[in-house]
């Protein structure tokens, strides 16, 4: 079991109210699965994110990855922890350092020592990974917003991690970006990487093996997306935004058109409809 | 009219080895009172078109007019065009700089030469209108502030110049689903309360289709059509064309359709839809 939260909490240190983000939160994480995780903003989806590799170490509780607790003093045990599980953020422009592609790359392998046969290797791996491998000598800045974070997905590969986790990395993208980024971490979660996507847009959500919703800093709900999907009373409740055919599916329901609550995509419902009448 | 456009053409970095032509021969009429909304796929020209409508980018060729101001002018009289032009960019949280709310909402209409009671007077309605309580965020540093709520921030640094015409550049990017509900009633209201003229560019074609009552669809940096929605959203040639995705609702509505559906006209709002399959259900 790679991933096991045991009533794990985080307070953020404040001076005048500090702020509970994350609430007993019990949770195991199985090896080679993708993970969503919702939430409205301020739901503690981020925390519970940045809580997996040690960037936030838990105020109660404790979080191991494949047995080694993240809340170790020890820089190399954090370090083992971080090149198992890496992370990528909102912001495209945020996570480049280099003017080159390859060297963006290259930077984490260099820190730890990969001697230079090996870099090339994984330059080679990581960019195919990510369908950028035309890429590897030009600059970062001209890229689109998805094909930057494919080079951030990219500069975590060659680390070489287990785990995989996007914190609302689709969040700035165009849907073609969206589309992009969703794809190789589809792709890399065949290869048997276990992918953590922390997202609001619930289509997202859909393709994944198992949907967490986090509320005020709890976990609210906890199972395949075709189960959360069907619960609207709860979805609205939490401020989770269904697709917007499942909200046409949604009011069709409640106008007394009998149309199962469980749809997969306009084309689904449009058959629906149509068998209804 | 609110703004003409007559063949306006851009290139970026002319006469070098990196020229880029971000605009053709660009020809339209945006009248007073519309909700436009403006798609097209990332580099299509959306965004060097709308920086042009408040002279963010210098003409290279064609024409502008906005209101009665003439952007061909040799000296355009850029105050009043920004006091007439409100231009709410990508992301505009990151472009708060000032200490407190109430700082950083007055630095626009600061340069106005206005009166310092005229001055309080706006940024207390702008930052009203925008759905925060004045008294209790006036003081506060805007970086304290959630994601959404310095968002309306930005937003009211605009409108404290009260501008007729208000431009939104990917106004509820990044933002979760109650955010991007409550900015899309704020931009709503606002068009009812201070800007008339309302221009957002967008990728959520759902959003577009419930929200606008014309588009603007570009692509490689020519203007392809300007419609209403229902033009656009079912003109499946055009679509393939410029790589355009439907909104849900026209979706269901064409495969309805497809299977011999009799659904009236060409529905693009989730109303509109649903009115009109429990139409065809009673037939």
């Amino acid at each position: 079991m790679p991933i096991r939260f045991d009533h794990v909490s985080y307070e953020y240190p404040s001076e005048d109210s500090p702020v509970l983000a994350v609430k007993d939160v019990s949770l195991d994480i199985e090896d080679g699965s993708f993970v969503c995780i919702c939430g409205e903003n301020g739901s503690g989806k981020s925390t519970l994110a940045k809580l997996i590799n040690g960037l936030l170490q838990p105020t109660k509780g404790e979080v191991t990855v494949d047995g080694a607790t993240t809340s170790t003093e020890e820089e190399s045990e954090l370090f083992a922890i971080r090149q198992k599980v890496g992370m990528v953020f909102q912001n495209p422009d945020n996570q480049m350092i280099a003017s080159i592609i390859e060297d963006e790359i290259a930077f984490g392998p260099e820190n730890l020592g990969v001697p230079r046969e090996e870099i090339e290797e994984r330059i080679t791996y990581a960019l195919e990974a990510v369908g950028m491998s035309e890429h590897r000598h030009h600059t970062p800045y001209k890229l689109s917003g998805g094909q930057k974070q494919r080079i951030a997905i990219a500069s975590v590969l060659a680390m070489r991690p287990e785990v995989l986790v996007l914190d609302e990395s689709t969040a700035m993208l165009d849907p073609k970006g969206r589309k992009e980024v969703l794809k190789v971490a589809h792709e890399l979660n065949n290869q048997h990487i276990t992918i953590i996507l922390i997202t609001h847009f619930m289509e997202e959500a859909a393709q994944a093996d198992r949907v967490i919703v986090m509320n005020r800093g709890e976990i609210v709900m906890d199972d395949v997306p075709q189960k959360i999907f069907s619960d609207r009373e709860k979805l609205e409740r939490y401020d989770l935004e269904l697709p917007v055919v499942d909200e046409i599916a949604s009011e069709l329901i409640e106008a007394g058109i009998p149309i199962p609550s469980q749809i997969y995509g306009e084309s689904e419902l449009a058959e629906a409809i149509w068998r209804s009448k | 009219m609110a703004i003409e456009i007559k063949d306006l053409s851009y290139t970026y970095s002319p006469r070098t080895p990196y020229a880029a032509t971000a605009l053709r021969n660009v020809d339209f009429t945006i009248e007073e009172g519309v909700f436009l909304g403006i798609i097209g796929k990332t580099g299509s020209g959306k965004s060097t078109f709308i920086q042009h409508l408040n002279a963010l980018i210098k003409l290279q060729s064609g024409s502008i007019k906005v209101m009665d101001i003439d952007l061909t002018a040799k000296k355009p009289d850029l105050k009043r065009l920004r006091g007439t032009v409100g231009m709410v960019m990508q992301y505009p949280e990151y472009q708060l700089f000032d200490e407190t709310v109430e700082k950083d909402v007055a630095f626009g209409p600061k340069n106005l030469s206005l009166s310092e009671e005229e001055i309080k007077g706006r940024v207390r309605e702008a930052i009203t209108l925008v759905g925060l309580d004045f008294n209790e965020v006036r003081d506060r540093s805007p970086f304290e502030l959630s994601g959404g709520q310095k968002r309306r921030v930005a937003i009211a640094g605009v409108i404290a110049m009260r501008p007729k015409i208000l431009i939104l550049d990917e106004p509820t990017a990044g933002l979760d689903p109650q955010g991007k509900k409550e900015i899309l009633s704020l931009i709503r209201r606002l068009k009812e309360t201070t800007s008339p003229t309302v221009i957002i560019i967008s990728h959520d074609m759902d959003a577009v289709a419930e929200e606008c009552d014309q588009v603007a669809l570009f692509s490689e940096g020519k203007l392809a059509a300007f419609a209403s929605p229902e033009e656009i959203f079912y003109n499946d040639e055009l679509l393939a064309e410029t790589e355009m995705d439907v909104p849900s609702v026209v979706k269901i509505a064409k495969e309805l359709k497809k299977r011999g559906a009799n659904i009236e006209g060409r529905p693009v709002k989730k109303a509109e839809l649903i009115e009109r399959i429990k139409r065809w259900r009673d037939e």
